[in-house]
């Protein structure tokens, strides 16, 4: 390629991409800042106004249909739907994380640039169209969030599950980087726009590669059998980031996989595979909840779970399939951050502390109704009741493997979501059913704290949000326009 | 008109959720649950049983600005004879419970009653749906305020109860979602051009072919047997019932059952007509033993409140027996029972509450004589059992009858001895129900604390009198309301056997398809 063409689609390219480039921007500038002023109150704000404003740049991007930077990238349609969801999961933790970590007096700018790093990684695995993009943005986003996974270095545990998720997801990024291998090996080609028409009917080489691709993405949406390392991480992060972790690192992988699924694999092979897949995981995940009794663990099985849930609405293999598996990846990013935004109000007990354990909880929806009956809808929504918008979630991704002729898959879908009922309800019945017994932890502490305003305002934002999306259709039919 | 009915309750959700005290909490409760009767008397009213429903409910309300493009889903209510009659009687429950829970509910009163207006919306919506899409949804929207009614304001063993009570409903109800989904996907290809329904005409006017029709039958009816309950699906009933506040217990056996049997009724039979009278014997029977059954278990029990639990099972079998017997008479028997059965059986929880409200026991033996101490209370209690056993006169009686006489020369029941087994729950039902007048009401008044408690107070009597006062109209005159249903019914059997024969002729021409090319 003749160099001078390339940086003459340079400034249009960035301009597609601003988003990323803003974003990339803002975490330079925070190490910079930081380096200077030290714990300044002004980085996290730094931090919220970047991701606004990438958030604000990416919504006129959603009619838009194209690529930037020759090919590596795709801009608009599902890609910045995506990218919205990243940032605005974003721009909740932070907001979450502000008044969270001050308390834990962990109140460093390290925090909000690695934020920042593992957003744009994340806007560039949700937007790839390259392998070299998508194994890039997978690395910035993974790197980041160890790191955050680690970052209450004075604890145990963070040390732990920071190491365990190194350790793994170093060991998953050697199968996707073999898998890259192997499929340029067979196809000549790294560009999923071209690798369909490269591939034909696939040869074993080609298969074997796609087989290792696949174990490293389901690795990064923890999928059953790859989904060890998600209790423990979930368990020892700082519960806001684990929202984040959680909802964008997921929404970025899943958007990734699709794109992977419907560019480049020849179409109709991989249905039985995910199919699997999808069962294990939503059967696994909702009944290794049942027996969890710490929170954050219930909800990373939880969050193992749904993501059985997308995988269901990506084996359909059809377009009403990938644009529900979006719609859901967005229903389960307001519900999930909003849990994890409650849960991290009350860790009150010492630092990091609280054992987060369900006895603990014990008629906590009275002592705080704010947050009781936030949780209300958030765990109903989770459990896919009607009004909220977790049922319209279940109904986008059920309804297409349905229409696909696979009544079973969704059979078995909406039993394992029957028994997910149990674990959410009891969380409920802990906060309002139960009443405190003297003596334990956390009620005499828990009197004195007071939920920061920027805290309330998230979660009622979450809550209202859940209410909007499932009576109203407007998000599902914009997702319903991104395929075919 | 209707969406002011379904949302009225819901607008005075609102207005508790702001009430600043005690009192302006339930008086707004009550003041809105009675504006809302007040409107669905206008419904009453309004309705014209010689219009044909058969293209549109009357009073329908349709907007499709809901999902404007991709799929068929609308909001679509109105009235009919199959519903109508339940919305009246779930207007007026609302008030009465209202009532039932004034000093019964101790703690938390801003959620309990907030939660009991949307419990409201959600079943008047139930019943006033006309599209299965928006049906669901409000079906799915009466479990969450009924699980926090039972869990929080419930007796000791509350949480079990809540608990099992979702569980066992979601499982019925997801399934039913899924052949739910496949039945719109279907009838979409089908008669829509391919774009998925859930419209309820559209889906009456499909015939789905009869393999399929078997399994989706199932499904549906499961949900709706657990809801019902059916034996022996129906184990969840008892202990939701025992441990839910009276007003909880009322609004369950009232009107959340009967959205199983009306489920059965709306859906189950026309949108599968071949697999409903291909199972019809196996619902006859089961509903038979639930007759059966539950009437031997209530004259077991010793718990007053465990006992009026179980004849719910035994009452609401006669309506499933009526419903499979596939004739306007036990059909029209079915939808008065179902109607009966709210009242009388919602007394009974009245008057068992009133009586745990005084003296915070359920047993039986713990009460005796107590027709000296409270006679007014007796009275009524006199009353709601007759009516529940059936005797002429009041409003059991015509319900029950219409269902022997309808199933006894039913074509689609294969036996009459089923019906003659069935009656003998009438009996029984006058068994236990006269057993526990007699061992709470009669006898010796030995105990001081039952001789100095108070007898029925101006609110009680309030909320007691309309009802015992509509056992007798109805017992008496039964006829204004069964000929608001009638024509309905008429129709509804005449789509099923329309399209069961269509659908018999559809499956025979391609048995003989081959054969004509041989």
């Amino acid at each position: 390629m003749d160099l001078s063409q390339a940086y003459s689609s340079m400034w249009a390219d960035i301009a597609a991409a601003l988003p990323l480039v803003i974003v990339s921007l803002a975490g330079l500038v925070v190490v910079v800042f930081d380096a200077y002023r030290n714990r300044h109150a002004a980085t996290p704000l730094i931090t919220l106004a970047a991701l606004v404003l990438a958030f604000a740049v990416e919504i006129p991007a959603l009619s838009a249909d194209g690529t930037a930077f020759h090919g590596m990238l795709r801009i608009g349609g599902a890609a910045a739907f995506v990218n919205l969801l990243i940032l605005g999961s974003g721009i909740l933790t932070v907001m979450l994380a502000m008044p969270y970590l001050k308390r834990l007096d962990m109140h460093i700018g390290e925090v909000y640039s690695m934020v920042l790093f593992a957003t744009a990684g994340m806007l560039m695995l949700g937007a790839a169209n390259h392998l070299v993009t998508i194994f890039v943005g997978l690395e910035t986003m993974s790197v980041c969030l160890y790191i955050l996974t680690g970052l209450v270095r004075k604890n145990q545990g963070a040390i732990e599950s920071a190491l365990k998720y190194f350790l793994l997801g170093a060991f998953s990024t050697g199968f996707f980087l073999y898998g890259m291998a192997l499929l340029y090996g067979a196809t000549g080609t790294m560009s999923l726009s071209d690798m369909q028409v490269a591939a034909g009917s696939g040869s074993v080489m080609f298969w074997a590669g796609v087989a290792l691709l696949l174990v490293g993405f389901l690795f990064k949406v923890s999928a059953v059998p790859f989904h060890m390392w998600t209790p423990d991480v979930y368990q020892g992060a700082p519960t806001p980031l684990v929202g984040f972790m959680s909802t964008a690192s997921k929404a970025a992988a899943f958007a990734a996989l699709i794109t992977v699924l419907v560019l480049a694999l020849p179409p109709e092979r991989w249905t039985g595979v995910l199919a699997v897949f999808a069962v294990i995981t939503m059967v696994i995940g909702n009944v290794l909840a049942l027996s969890q009794s710490n929170v954050k663990r219930m909800l990373a099985y939880s969050s193992i779970a749904h993501a059985g849930y997308i995988l269901v609405a990506l084996a359909a293999g059809t377009p009403e399939g990938y644009s529900g598996a979006l719609f859901y990846l967005l229903v389960y990013t307001v519900m999930n951050i909003g849990a994890f935004g409650v849960m991290s109000q009350l860790e009150w007990d010492d630092a990091q502390g609280s054992t987060q354990s369900l006895d603990s909880l014990a008629g906590v929806g009275y002592r705080r109704p704010l947050l009781g009956w936030t949780m209300v809808f958030f765990m109903f929504s989770l459990a896919g009741f009607p009004p909220l918008a977790g049922f319209l979630g279940k109904w986008a991704v059920f309804a297409p493997a349905i229409d696909a002729d696979l009544v079973w898959l969704a059979i078995t879908g909406v039993l394992a979501s029957a028994v997910s009922a149990y674990y959410y309800l009891r969380v409920l019945v802990v906060f309002f059913m139960k009443s405190a017994r003297d003596g334990e932890p956390g009620t005499a502490a828990g009197e004195a704290f007071v939920i920061p305003t920027m805290t309330r305002g998230v979660l009622i934002f979450c809550t209202a949000l859940l209410v909007v999306l499932g009576v109203t259709t407007f998000a599902w039919d914009l997702t319903g326009t991104f395929f075919g | 008109m209707v969406s002011l009915v379904i949302f009225l309750p819901l607008v005075g959700a609102v207005l508790t959720m702001l009430a600043r005290s005690e009192s302006a909490i339930r008086w707004s409760a009550l003041l809105v649950t009675s504006a809302t009767f007040l409107l669905s008397l206008g419904l009453y009213f309004q309705f014209d049983p010689g219009v044909s429903t058969q293209a549109v409910p009357q009073m329908a309300q349709i907007s499709d600005l809901w999902f404007p493009d991709s799929m068929d889903i609308k909001y679509f209510v109105g009235i009919d004879g199959l519903n109508l009659l339940l919305i009246m009687l779930t207007t007026l429950l609302g008030p009465i419970v209202v009532l039932s829970s004034w000093t019964y509910i101790g703690k938390n009163h801003k959620p309990y009653y907030t939660l009991l207006l949307v419990l409201q919306t959600g079943v008047t919506g139930v019943f006033a749906a006309f599209d299965i899409f928006l049906f669901y949804i409000f079906f799915e929207l009466t479990l969450i305020p009924m699980y926090f009614i039972i869990g929080i304001w419930g007796g000791e063993n509350r949480v079990y109860a809540a608990v099992k009570f979702v569980i066992y409903t979601l499982v019925g109800s997801l399934l039913m979602l899924v052949a739910l989904i496949f039945l719109g996907y279907a009838a979409g290809d089908a008669i829509n051009a391919g774009v998925f329904t859930t419209d309820w005409y559209k889906l009456v006017a499909f015939n789905m072919p009869l393999g399929t029709q078997n399994w989706l039958f199932l499904l549906f009816a499961l949900a709706f047997a657990i809801k019902v309950p059916l034996f022996p699906l129906h184990t969840w009933l008892p202990d939701a019932h025992v441990q839910a506040p009276t007003g909880g217990s009322v609004v369950l056996a009232g009107v959340l059952l009967k959205m199983g049997t009306y489920g059965l009724v709306r859906f189950c039979l026309p949108f599968f007509p071949n697999a409903a009278q291909d199972y019809a014997m196996l619902f006859a029977v089961l509903a038979v033993i639930g007759i059966v059954y539950g009437a031997l278990v209530s004259r077991a029990q010793t718990d007053a409140k465990k006992l009026v639990a179980y004849s719910s099972v035994s009452h609401l079998g006669f309506v499933v027996l009526g419903i499979f017997a596939f004739n306007v008479e036990a059909m029209q028997g079915a939808m008065i029972q179902m109607i009966n059965h709210g009242i009388s059986t919602g007394a009974l929880f009245l008057i068992v509450g009133m009586l745990y409200e005084r003296r915070h026991t359920r047993e039986m033996s713990d009460y005796g004589g107590i027709a000296k101490s409270v006679p007014v209370l007796t009275f009524f209690m006199v009353v709601s059992v007759l009516a529940s056993a059936g005797l002429p006169g009041l409003n059991g009686f015509v319900g029950e009858f219409l269902i022997l006489i309808g199933s006894f020369s039913s074509t689609s029941l294969a036996s009459p001895w089923l019906v003659v087994v069935a009656t003998t729950g009438v009996i029984l039902a006058a068994v236990y129900l006269l057993y526990m007048v007699y061992a709470m009401f009669w006898g010796t008044l030995d105990r001081d604390e039952n001789r100095d408690m108070k007898d029925l107070n101006k609110r009680e009597l309030g909320l007691l009198i309309p009802l015992a006062v509509l056992m007798v109209v109805m017992g008496l005159a039964p006829s204004p309301f069964l000929a608001k249903s009638e024509p309905a019914v008429k129709d509804l059997l005449e789509t099923i056997e329309t399209k069961r024969l269509a659908a018999e002729e559809m499956a025979s021409s391609a048995q003989a398809l081959p054969l004509t090319i041989d």
